[in-house]
This record gives structure tokens, sequence and C-alpha cells, in this order.
């Protein structure tokens, strides 16, 4: 059963319609990538899904079950993109507090922030207050408030923003952890190379509205150019008029082609076998999500304009 | 409502905690109570005593002079002017007043006093007061007025006010009832603003911290709102439980600190209102008995009412406007402008009130909801029937309760909206549409 099942959501605004008509599903143990230029609806949809706000049309099934807001929102996780800490409250208690408020009990709070405490090495911090930390320290306490009570949905919005390669790390092996025992995790960001490294599946959202909807895997396959790079020992002379594939790069040693409809790549590679050249490596070349992205997005303008929304 | 609790748990706790806690709790009434001891203490004292030597020579005095004031002595002195000078000069007496020879009683001459520096204002008043009266007294025996009949002529007549049902009012009471109806409105006055504008940054040190939108995903932003302004509430209501015994327990310790105290108020008339009545009693005294004409329960239970219903009527307000506001506290200036403005307004009425409590002002400002905590306040201490009729009272408390829901409704739809809005300075009419749009 899915964890979260979107059904045409939609929210407008008096100018613009933030979410139009999105629908998606995230299995248990999914890492998630939503992905779209500033101003996609993405922190609007995610508002939705965490109850924040109350969707103009659609619905939400959270557990197979119709989304309410008051009772499941222990069970979700939401680190926002624009987040924050009471200063001046020490940081232990903040983050039992934090805890509480989600449904925890006092008790179970204090137990749960102290393994989390140890599991990342910050049992000195509990008296400590946030505005004796930095940015990336604030991060790490930021991102276990948030996984703290195990919920089963966690939403990270661009959880590496500030954090130093160790400490991005640190929690890039904790996302896949939650993941391994069954959270599902919705993972926004503008950064196309982690979601390559760590999403399963993605959307990519722009102007509200879905534009992109499938496994990485998948949706580089869907947007691939037959793109194949080929090195040689020795580069061979250029061929002109093979039938098979165009030569649309050259680099020292390697060639990059661009196989013709109808072919496959082991006609290239016959076509270079019969001219006895000594192939070193064959590959295919997949565009990057980044260049996915920029493709999709390119062209649209880069902000939304206002405009009257009769809906 | 579990988390609302936890909210304001949280709110509370920090709050008094923190050292400017107890710093404004028990150090401000310790240091007003010493303020106003000081103002006491030098009232009583007056000046250095002040010495001034009187040269009889037409011996209308007698060589006595009836002591009241111990701050001037006159001493008898048959010197003469020069020697006197000398003295003025060397310090032994400030002053000396010559009464001449040829000095007549009835023909109004006047009297000239020598010092070497000026004459304060107050000993001015005393020595003139104090030698008016033994002159005063001359000439009427020189008439042959003897003084018991002076006595019995020179007295005021007393006017007692009484209600048209019937009951007697005794004068002193309107005087207390002022002081009581002046000083529970203004405590009220107070309240609203040191408590409104605490809730207003502490919502807007939620939003600027970007703490709002962590915790709207976990509880609703009412719950977060109201948790907020029942934490402060509290902190309020602790603060002023501490203010008031800790007055109370001062207020007893006044007598034992200056004993003088209720002497002095008696010698001087009109320092208050209730003093004049029974010059006889002890000053303590009278001001016991006026209090007790005061309906305290009546006066305590509404002042708790009123508070708590002028506040979460305001705070509310207070909250949406902070949630409202962005980085820049100017901003929250110009925004708060038409909450101040009926708490001032209201002020304004309840001055009005206290003097008159059933101008058809007072009876306007005390039903409506904006105004009604402060300026019942004034009315409810003239009494219930005399001051507000019961119904009227009734009807305040309904409308209050009335208005403080509504403005915590509308106040919720617009802090939803505003304490997740970064970046964009919010208008008035923004916050009405965000209040009154239908969703």
């Amino acid at each position: 059963m899915n964890v979260l099942e979107v059904n045409n959501l939609k929210k407008y605004y008096a100018t613009q319609k933030a979410v139009d008509d999105v629908s998606f599903t995230l299995a248990p143990g999914s890492i998630f990538g939503l992905l779209g230029p500033n101003g996609a609806g993405k922190t609007t949809l995610i508002r939705m899904i965490t109850g924040i706000f109350y969707p103009d049309e659609g619905q939400i099934l959270f557990n197979g079950k119709k989304f309410n807001p008051l009772n499941d929102v222990i069970n979700i996780g939401y680190m926002p993109e624009e987040r924050g800490l009471y200063k001046k409250m020490k940081i232990g208690e903040q983050a039992v507090y934090l805890s509480q408020l989600k449904g925890l009990d006092k008790a179970t709070a204090t137990e749960k922030v102290k393994e989390w405490f140890i599991k990342f090495e910050m049992q000195s911090w509990w008296t400590k207050k946030v505005e004796d930390l930095s940015k990336g320290m604030s991060q790490k306490l930021q991102f276990v408030t948030t996984v703290l009570h195990q919920p089963k949905l966690i939403i990270l919005d661009e959880p590496f923003s500030g954090l130093d390669p160790v400490n991005a790390n640190l929690i890039k092996d904790e996302i896949y952890n939650l993941a391994q025992k069954g959270s599902s995790i919705i993972f926004s960001t503008h950064r196309m190379e982690q979601v390559e490294e760590i999403c399963d599946h993605i959307i990519l959202m722009n102007k509200g509205q879905k534009i992109l909807d499938g496994t990485v895997r998948g949706v580089k396959q869907q947007f691939k150019e037959n793109l194949f790079s080929i090195s040689f020992e020795n580069l061979p002379a250029l061929a002109n008029g093979v039938p098979s594939f165009d030569i649309v790069g050259k680099q020292e040693n390697s060639l990059v082609v661009k196989i013709k409809d109808g072919y496959k790549p082991n006609d290239v590679l016959q076509y270079f076998l019969q001219q006895q050249q000594s192939i070193t490596a064959f590959n295919e070349l997949l565009p990057s999500l980044n260049e996915i992205f920029i493709k999709l997005v390119e062209g649209t303008p880069l902000s939304r304009q206002f405009q009257k929304i009769t809906a | 409502m579990n988390k609302t609790w936890i909210i304001a748990q949280r709110e509370f706790l920090t709050r008094v905690k923190k050292k400017t806690f107890l710093v404004t709790t028990i150090l401000l009434p310790l240091l007003i109570f010493g303020f106003y001891a000081m103002i006491i203490y030098f009232s009583i004292k007056g000046a250095d005593d002040y010495k001034v030597a009187l040269v009889d020579k037409a011996n209308i005095f007698n060589n006595s002079i009836p002591s009241t004031d111990k701050d001037i002595i006159f001493e008898f002195s048959k010197d003469d002017t020069a020697t006197l000078n000398r003295q003025v000069e060397k310090g032994t007496i400030d002053g000396y007043l010559v009464i001449p020879e040829d000095y007549k009683l009835l023909n109004n001459d006047t009297l000239e006093l020598t010092s070497a520096k000026t004459v304060g204002l107050t000993t001015r008043g005393s020595i003139e007061r104090r030698i008016n009266r033994v002159l005063e007294e001359k000439r009427f025996l020189l008439q042959n007025i003897p003084k018991e009949k002076l006595d019995s002529l020179r007295r005021d007549t007393e006017i007692t006010y009484r209600g048209l049902d019937g009951t007697g009012e005794q004068q002193s009471k309107a005087g207390i009832s002022y002081a009581v109806g002046f000083i529970s409105g203004f405590l009220i006055y107070i309240i609203l603003f040191i408590y409104g504008t605490m809730v207003m940054r502490g919502v807007m040190e939620e939003k600027v911290n970007r703490i709002a939108e962590v915790i709207v995903s976990s509880v609703r932003p009412f719950q977060l709102m109201m948790g907020k302004i029942v934490g402060i509430g509290a902190v309020g209501l602790v603060q002023f439980i501490i203010w008031a015994l800790l007055i109370v327990f001062l207020q007893l310790l006044l007598p034992f600190i200056f004993p003088e105290l209720a002497g002095q108020m008696q010698s001087s008339p009109g320092i208050g209102a209730g003093v004049q009545v029974a010059e006889s009693k002890s000053a303590i005294a009278v001001l016991m008995e006026n209090l007790s004409f005061i309906n305290w329960p009546l006066i305590l239970g509404s002042f708790v009412f009123y508070f708590l219903g002028g506040y979460l009527l305001y705070s509310s307000l207070f909250a949406a406007v902070g949630s409202a506001v962005n980085e820049d506290p100017q901003d929250a200036q110009s925004l708060v402008l038409p909450i101040t403005m009926p708490i001032i307004f209201s002020i304004v009425i309840m001055m009005k009130a206290v003097n008159d409590p059933n101008s058809g002002l007072a009876v306007f400002g005390s039903l409506f909801p904006l105004t009604s905590p402060i300026v019942m306040m004034a009315r409810i201490a003239h009494g219930v029937p005399e001051g507000v009729p019961v119904w009227e009272l009734i009807l305040s408390g309904v409308f209050l309760i009335i208005g403080f829901i509504g403005t915590t409704w509308v106040a919720a739809k617009i802090y939803r909206t505003g304490i997740l809005l970064y970046g964009k300075k919010v208008t008035w009419k923004e916050m009405w549409k965000w209040a009154f749009r239908k969703s």
C-alpha cells in the first residue's frame, strides 16, 4: 500500500495557480525527489501534504485513508526550507519540546533525543543555546528534530544547504537508513546531482503542474539522445557517410556518436571492429538530470508572472 | 487542546525562568516602593528647620505663638537690627521679622522678613499661615469676639449626597471610588499594553527565526497562537498576583517604617479626600474606613474578568499584527497603531467616566468591547446600582466575550496566512482580505 497518494491536488491563489492538478504516489521506503524551479509550487504542495494548507480541490490519502492533519502529523516529519529554532532555548529542551508537539510524551521524547544526540555526537550540546551553534550544527539539530519521532513520511526541503561534505554524508547515510527502515522520504531540492545520487523516483514541477514523473533511470532513458562515447587506442581517421551513426563530438582519443534511428550500438561497434580499430571503452551517454531539468524548464519565463485566476 | 497546553507551558516557563522576570516582578515594586517611601519621607521631613527671630515690639504675640508646624521655629528676641543681621550672617538664625511698635492690627500693615537667602515657597506659606492665624485671632479679640465663638463661627457646613432611592452616601466615598476606579482602569490599560506587545514580539520572534513553519507542521496555527496567548496571559496573572501581594505587604509595613506618617497626614488638611471629614481620627483609620465602602469582591472579580477579557481581545489582535510583520520592526509600529488607538481612547473615556459614571460617553465606553475593559472598571468602582446598573454590567460582559471570540477568530485567520509569508510588506487592506476571505 502506498504511504501517500495525492490525487488531482489544486491550490489557487488570487494571482496564481500555485498547484494545478498534481497527482503522484509514494511507496514505502522509497526516496522521492520533488524538483522544480523557484516558484513552481513545491512548497505549496508540501504544505498541503503536511496539513499546513488545505487544498482547494483533490484529495490526499495517507496510508490508504483520507489525510487528517490532526492525527497524521505524528507520522510526518517536515523540515522546511525556511527553518529555524528558538534562539534562546536550550538545545535539549528544544528538541524535546518539538517532539512533544508532534505528539510524543515527555519521557519518550527525552529518551529519543538522547539516543539521537549520541548517534550524531551531540551529547555535549544539551544545555547550549541555539545562538551558540554554527549554521551546520543547527542544521543537524533540525534534522534530528524532524526524524526523531520515526515518522512514516519524511519531507526534507533542501536538507543539505549549509552543510559541509562530512556532515552532508552523515545526513545522507541517515536518510538511506531511514528509508531502509521503511520511512518514505520526499526530498525537495534544486541540486540535481544530489537527486541523481539519492532518489529512486522523481517528479518535476513547473508553473504548478507536474511535467515529469518516473524513476531516475526511466527518466534518463526517456530523454536519452542515443549518444555513445567510444574510446580507441588510436583515434581512427574520420569516416564520412557511415549509415549507422553521426559523429557529434571528438576528444583526444574518443568519439561521441549519435546512433541513427533504426540502428543499434552493435552496428556501431561492428563498423569499427571491421576497421580493425582497437576499442578501449564503449558506453552510453545518458543525459544528466540537470540537462533534462534545464531542457524542460527552459523557454518558460524565469519567474512566474502574476495573473488573475478565475477558478 | 493538549498541544495548546504544551505551547502555553513553554511560553510561560521560558518567560518566568528569565532573569528579567525576577527583576521586573520583584525588584520593580521594591524600587517603586522605595521611591514613594522617599517622597513620603521628604514630604514629612520637609526642608531643614527654618529659624525665625521674632522681634515683637508691639507685643502682639505676648511671647507665645501656637506651635503647629515643626519646620518653622519662632524665637522671640529683643535684639536690635544690627545684632540680628549679624546672627543671620553667622547662620544662627535664618531670618528675622520685626513687628514695629506702631503696628496697628486693624490697619492691614505689611510686615517684613529679612533673610540672607531666598525663602522657599512652602516655607513662606507656613510662616504667613502661622503669623496670620495669630493676628486674625487678635483682630477678632479686638472686636470682642472670643476664641470659642470664633471657632464655632468658622466651620464648614457639610453637604451629604443622597441617591434617589434614599441610600445615603458618605462624602468621602466619591473620592475613594474615584481613586479605585482610576487605578484599576489604569492598571488594565498598562496590562493590555505590556502583555499585548509581549505577544506581538513573541509572534514576530517565531516568524523572524523561521520556526513558525516547523511548528505549524505539527500543530494548527490556531493552537500555536492560543498557546502563546494563554502562556503569556498566565505570566501576566502571576506577575500581578506577586505585585498585589508585595503591595499589600509593603503597605502594612509602611506605618512601621514611618510612624510620623499618621500624625503628619492629620496636620495638613486637604491631603486626602477623607481626611477633612474626621480630623480627630487617625488618617490611616479613615483611609481604612473609606476603603471599606468599596465592594472589594465585586471590584476584584470584575478586575480579573476585564483583565482576562481585555487581554484575550487585544492580544489576539497584537498576535495578528505580529504575524504580518517582517524583519523590519518599523513595520510593526505603523501596523500596531490601529490597535493602540482604541486603548488610548479608552483611557480618555475612563478619565471622564471616573468623574461621571453615568454620562452617555461612559455608558457607551463601558459597553463597547474595545473600550469596556478599561472604562467599566471606572464605573464599577462607584458601586453597582449607583455607578452602573446590573443589566449594563451583564451586557458589557456578554459583549466583551463576543468581542474576544470575534477578534480571536479574525486574528487567527490573519495569523495563519501571515506567519508563513515572508519578504512582503503587508498592509491593513491585505490583512482585512485574509481575515474575511472564504476558505
